[in-house]
């Protein structure tokens, strides 16, 4: 039977894969915004997952309010990134640092 | 039975294409395989009866941020082979730190199982209505005891798209003759024509 443990077992190992994928892509923010889904995703499985077996609805209501803070990070993450593109000609995050200016 | 194998195939693929995410060469398959995830996702959310969380990732999620995603990754002329250079060096750093993440929630689902915290028991304000499906005993916990966040909610995403806006849009550069007309309309004969009185062989400053 399929109990809480499992989904956290699967939804650790989804957050793991994330933090590794901002790890190993250092230079290419796209897959660093794609790793950040990743990890807000297991975040989620893991509020539903803890709220269907507890039997509160809670978690889903969580879940629905993680999924909207995401879809908006991702569009002002993705906006900044088109207008460093614009003004650099490349995305590689090691520059960034002269955004200051 | 069907509920474990559902389970073992959606983990086993969600976990897979999350691996193919952080891996693959070209951000266009890494997008692709990132959809991948949240469809599986969505199934294990189904199998667990929460169909509207499950809905609401295919919808927004693929059908918002991850054509975002490509949109942008296609709008982009970027060289990716050139992004792709401290790969390897960084590798051991970043298998290093995912074994202590991994050693640490081990070590905290092991404490669970063993008993070292317990549950809270949820006061059941927030309960499945009685007879009701998944997302009508969502809608009457959110329009009712979540009502204000609901509203902050729209907020912040009705903020991310102001400033989407502002940081992409681009005014668009005046080319030569390009016609002003309310400037033409807000002329008077007394500031375009001017009398002058030029001393011989000294020329006019225009």
């Amino acid at each position: 039977m399929i109990g809480i443990e499992h989904y956290v077992v699967v939804s650790s190992i989804l957050f793991v894969l994330g933090v590794l994928g901002i790890f190993l892509n250092r230079k290419n923010v796209i897959i660093i915004l794609m790793a950040i889904e990743l990890i807000l995703l297991a975040v989620n499985l893991n509020l539903v997952a803890f709220s269907a077996f507890l039997h509160d609805l809670t978690g889903q209501i969580f879940a629905m309010f993680v999924l909207t803070v995401a879809a908006g990070e991702a569009a002002i993450g993705l906006a900044i990134l088109v207008s460093y593109f614009r003004s650099r000609g490349t995305i590689a995050v090691d520059s960034v640092d002269r955004l200051k200016g | 039975m069907i509920q474990a194998i559902a389970f073992y195939l959606f983990a086993v693929l969600m976990i897979a294409s999350g691996a193919l995410t952080i891996l693959a060469r070209n951000p266009v398959h890494s997008v692709l395989w990132l959809i991948l995830a949240f469809f599986n996702a969505a199934g294990l959310m189904i199998i667990v009866g929460a169909e509207f969380i499950a809905m609401l990732l295919v919808i927004v999620y693929v059908g918002a941020v991850a054509v975002l995603f490509l949109f942008v990754v296609m709008m982009l002329n970027i060289d990716f082979a050139e992004l792709r250079a401290g790969f390897v060096r960084n590798f051991p750093l970043g298998i290093a730190v995912a074994l202590v993440l991994i050693a640490e929630l081990v070590l905290g689902i092991g404490a669970y199982r063993a008993g070292a915290l317990q549950l809270g028991i949820p006061d059941g304000a927030a309960a499945a209505l009685p007879g009701r499906g998944n997302i009508d005993s969502i809608g009457a916990v959110l329009y009712g005891k979540y009502l204000f966040l609901f509203e902050t909610a729209g907020l912040i995403l009705l903020v991310a798209m102001v400033g989407a806006i502002v940081l992409t849009h681009r005014e668009r550069r005046a080319y030569r003759g390009q016609q002003d007309i309310a400037r033409q309309n807000a002329r008077k004969p007394s500031e375009a024509t001017v009398n002058t009185r030029p001393e011989v062989g000294g020329g006019v400053q225009l």
